[in-house]
């Protein structure tokens, strides 16, 4: 039976993680490569790395990265951060990563999406969309990490992008990034059922309820994290055991 | 052992490279006629689509030569696709190595089939030290339906075919270079045949 995934999501800048992660086990948890191969001794079913620097100079290093990284680890992976070309995820794809992940480019640009999905297959294509509830708008996508909202609602984008050819869609609700009160259910559940894709839950995770709720009442067919497991409040293995009681199929 | 890796531009070449590095094995990475003739072992990677990987195949000659390998062959995701007759996806003449057609999976579930699923029916020296039930990385919407040649299947939901052995051609559905220690296993088995 296909496994509800797991993923934890790393932040680069520079080459390095963001945040000061808590590992007392890793020799140097600012490497992303000594990170990545703990995740995936884990449990981790994926990994996702955002590269969240500026300029073209450190996008090389990113590259350099990405190589490094699929150099060593035996489980898939999803790059994304800065990408607006076909070139750029020729570079990422070439050096070993298996998806890419675009955002605000998309919204500028939603012909990428058909050119990428076109060029490299729409299997490498995820769409990663911020969205943020208000009463006035309901839930729109935001653009420019989540500086700028745009005129598209979430579920229209969503299936939007997927005629264009995106493959999966991970969406993030900043209502609930960072509170840990949960995932938005409804939302996800909505952009679920509306596509025909895969759907990555993102944003509020702070327990393992909150993740067989995403998958149980929301249909996401992956829920992602950041802090919750880079600080360790929640090990992978731990957050397995108990989603495989909740009668949820997890590889572990 | 001469091992060539087939160059035809595919994506997830260089992960496959990896896989092999991180069993110490070294492998050429070719597109020439003669050096793929002369592999003792050859393994064909594949993402994408198949109208424009057999286009690639096409420009090199590759679509004449592969058919005709004597030597122990494995063909990975799409390059088990394009071993076999024809494609749904783009209404697609493959390389037709092994008499079966490629289908677009017509399921209420989401396509692409992503994730980690199940093998089961493990009936080959390929699965050699793996565990009926163990888990593979899958990412595709399209496949090959179970047949006489099947030697894995996994179900999404209908059982498909996992694996497929024609002859000297092998060949995974699934990425072995992205499966964990299992995935890795596989690749060492394909290696000692």
């Amino acid at each position: 039976m296909l496994t509800k995934r797991i993923i934890p999501c790393l932040d680069i800048k520079n080459g390095r993680t963001v945040k000061g992660v808590r590992f007392e086990n890793i020799r140097d948890a600012g490497d992303p490569v000594e990170l990545a191969k703990w995740y995936a001794e884990q449990g981790a079913d994926e990994l996702v790395f955002l590269d969240i620097t500026a300029t073209n100079e450190e996008r090389k290093t990113f590259a350099e990265l990405v190589r490094d990284i699929a150099r060593h680890i035996d489980i898939p992976f999803t790059v994304g951060g800065g990408i607006s070309a076909v070139a750029d995820v020729e570079v990422l794809l070439m050096a070993g990563a298996d998806k890419v992940s675009v955002n605000s480019t998309a919204i500028r640009n939603p012909q990428l999406v058909e050119d990428l999905a076109c060029r490299f297959g729409s299997q490498c294509v995820t769409l990663a969309i911020d969205t943020k509830y208000t009463e006035a708008t309901g839930w729109k996508v935001y653009a420019r990490a989540g500086t700028v909202e745009t005129e598209h609602a979430t579920v229209d984008w969503a299936r939007k992008v997927v005629e264009l050819g995106a493959g999966e869609i991970l969406l993030t609700s900043m209502n609930n990034d960072g509170t840990k009160a949960g995932f938005a259910l409804d939302i996800t559940k909505a952009v679920s059922e509306a596509v025909s894709v895969p759907v990555i839950a993102s944003g509020g995770a702070g327990t393992m309820q909150h993740f067989a709720d995403a998958f149980q009442i929301a249909h996401a067919d992956a829920a992602l994290a950041a802090s919750l497991f880079h600080f360790r409040e929640l090990d992978i293995p731990d957050l397995k055991r108990f989603l495989k009681g909740e009668g949820i199929a997890v590889r572990c | 052992m001469n091992l060539v890796i087939v160059d035809y531009k595919a994506g997830n070449v260089q992960s496959v490279l990896f896989a092999l590095e991180r069993l110490g094995v070294q492998a050429t990475l070719s597109s020439d006629f003669e050096t793929i003739k002369a592999a003792d072992k050859v393994i064909f990677p594949g993402v994408g689509e198949a109208s424009s990987a057999m286009a690639q195949l096409r420009a090199r000659n590759l679509d004449k030569l592969l058919p005709t390998l004597e030597q122990p062959f494995f063909g990975v995701c799409l390059g088990m696709q394009l071993l076999c007759e024809h494609s749904e996806e783009g209404d697609t003449g493959m390389l037709g190595i092994i008499p079966l057609p490629v289908k677009r999976f017509q399921t209420d579930l989401k396509v692409p089939h992503m994730g980690w699923n199940q093998l089961e029916k493990l009936q080959s020296p390929l699965f050699a030290g793996i565990a009926e039930g163990e888990y593979a990385y899958y990412v595709h919407s399209f496949y090959v339906p179970l047949s006489a040649y099947t030697i894995a299947q996994t179900s999404y939901p209908e059982p498909f075919s996992a694996a497929l052995q024609y002859k000297n051609f092998y060949a995974a559905q699934f990425h072995p270079e992205k499966s964990g220690p299992a995935g890795s296993q596989i690749i060492k088995n394909f290696l000692a045949l």
